[in-house]
């Protein structure tokens, strides 16, 4: 055997590339988390609110970015907002937007849950001891819905990181975009580029979510245990 | 809005639905079989199997779809393994879907009251009777809900069938852009034929799941 495949990546700098396209989709990633993040605070917030009307508006708005595959999204801003809004968007700030809705869409939807998972009696007692509503989210609500919200928060940054693979359907130069072409220069060399590439990246995939979905087990196991231990 | 390049172009929507629900319909029956086979594996703490199926639930909860599918339809056929796009398409959403399936079948069993578990054994049921009628008759109701939410997330990872050339919703759509360059047309077939498959998907599941709860027991 002249060439084993494993020996495609000390080959020129096909490992710097590869890592390269990760940081492209880690960056996409990080930005829209951040901003998507924070918007879906304010959404999920907003969405615990009394008037009927606010909750309908705004579970309409999360059930179609939920509903939609984020696939089709993504098809749909990048061709429609360069043409129709005559913006001139490149694909990763396209992306950007699109996760971002998305998030904030998938986040609010915690952040709701996570609210009116605190049990009345202490909604009642900060009501009681004479808290106003910005005073109740302060020091009721928000520290002690956060228990609730951490792990399925840190489920939908696992779900955003596997879904950044999605990014390569509108041409965003990411590791799996970058492995297409690192396999095409070596097709007739190492025929069997395809498996390595796509093999390795498919670990460093699972290397990455699977740390975070133990950090959010693990999150999840001993908040049960206190909440337990309180009652 | 072009609506006569719609009407045109329905037959290959039509067509292109029936790929993606014929996939979908297959990939999660096949994910269900799996799931169900992992959750008994790991309930009855069968050796050695235990340890495969935990480490296949991570690692097909824990990768892109994408990246599975790419590897089963570019990678493997250099080892000699070669499936046609559609058996592709199958395995990679069985080998995902087994995953959360096994995942939400668990967590269901996990559910079931200590006190439904005592009780059993009180009565003299063994291992077996007390798996067969307490634990998964009630343990299968309680996990209604996850297997629900993944049957829709199932059915919208089928979008990604597309990236290997199936003839899907989505890879229809890319193609008549391709051809005719009517990008809002066709985008909003693509989305109206989505909304026509999981919205009253979405309302079942939910009905089913209203049905379910009313059967479970003290509740």
């Amino acid at each position: 055997m002249a060439h084993s495949g494993i020996s495609l990546f000390f080959e020129g700098n096909n490992l710097p590339r590869l890592f390269q396209g990760m940081l492209v989709a880690g960056k996409i990633a990080v930005v829209s988390l951040v901003i998507g993040m924070a918007l879906g605070i304010l959404l999920g917030i907003i969405r615990t609110s009394d008037s009927k009307l606010v909750r309908f508006i705004f579970r309409v708005y999360m059930e179609i970015f939920r509903v939609i595959p984020l696939l089709v999204l993504l098809f749909v801003f990048y061709y429609i907002l360069p043409e129709k809004m005559n913006a001139d968007l490149d694909n990763q700030t396209v992306s950007v937007l699109v996760f971002v809705l998305w998030i904030s869409a998938e986040m609010s939807d915690v952040v709701r849950s996570a609210l009116i998972s605190v049990s009345v009696h202490q909604i009642d007692t900060g009501k009681a001891i004479g808290l106003n509503r910005l005073q109740l989210y302060q020091y009721v609500l928000i520290p002690q819905g956060i228990p609730f919200a951490v792990p399925a928060t840190l489920n939908l940054v696992t779900r955003v990181i596997k879904t950044t693979s999605l990014l390569l359907m509108i041409g965003v130069p990411e590791m799996i975009k970058v492995g297409q072409q690192i396999i095409e220069n070596y097709t007739i060399k190492i025929p069997t580029a395809s498996l390595w590439v796509y093999g390795f990246i498919f670990i460093l995939y699972f290397v990455l979510c699977y740390l975070l979905t133990r950090l959010s087990k693990k999150l999840e196991k001993k908040w049960a245990y206190e909440n337990g231990a309180e009652e | 809005m072009d609506f006569q390049a719609i009407i045109d172009s329905l037959p290959s929507y039509w067509s292109a639905m029936g790929v993606t629900l014929k996939l979908a319909l297959i990939g999660i029956l096949l994910s269900f079989i799996i799931g169900i086979f992992c959750s008994f594996v790991i309930y009855f703490k069968i050796p050695i199997l235990k340890t495969i199926v935990s480490v296949y639930i991570e690692l097909s909860r824990n990768t892109p779809l994408l990246i599975q599918l790419f590897f089963l339809f570019y990678g493997l056929p250099r080892l000699g393994i070669s499936f046609s796009k559609e058996a592709c398409g199958i395995i990679g959403l069985a080998f995902l879907g087994g995953g959360y399936m096994g995942e939400a079948f668990r967590g269901g069993l996990d559910a079931v009251p200590k006190a439904q578990v005592e009780s059993g054994k009180v009565i003299g049921l063994n291992q077996l009777q007390l798996a067969r009628y307490v634990i998964f008759p009630q343990g299968l109701t309680l996990s209604v809900p996850a297997i629900g939410a993944n049957c829709l997330f199932l059915l919208k990872e089928t979008s990604v069938f597309s990236a290997i050339a199936i003839m899907d919703l989505t890879n229809v759509t890319r193609d008549l852009i391709g051809m005719y360059y009517l990008t809002s047309e066709y985008l909003l077939t693509l989305v109206v034929a989505y909304a026509i498959i999981l919205v009253p998907m979405g309302l079942l599941i939910s009905w089913i799941e209203r049905k379910v709860r009313y059967g479970s027991f003290g509740n």
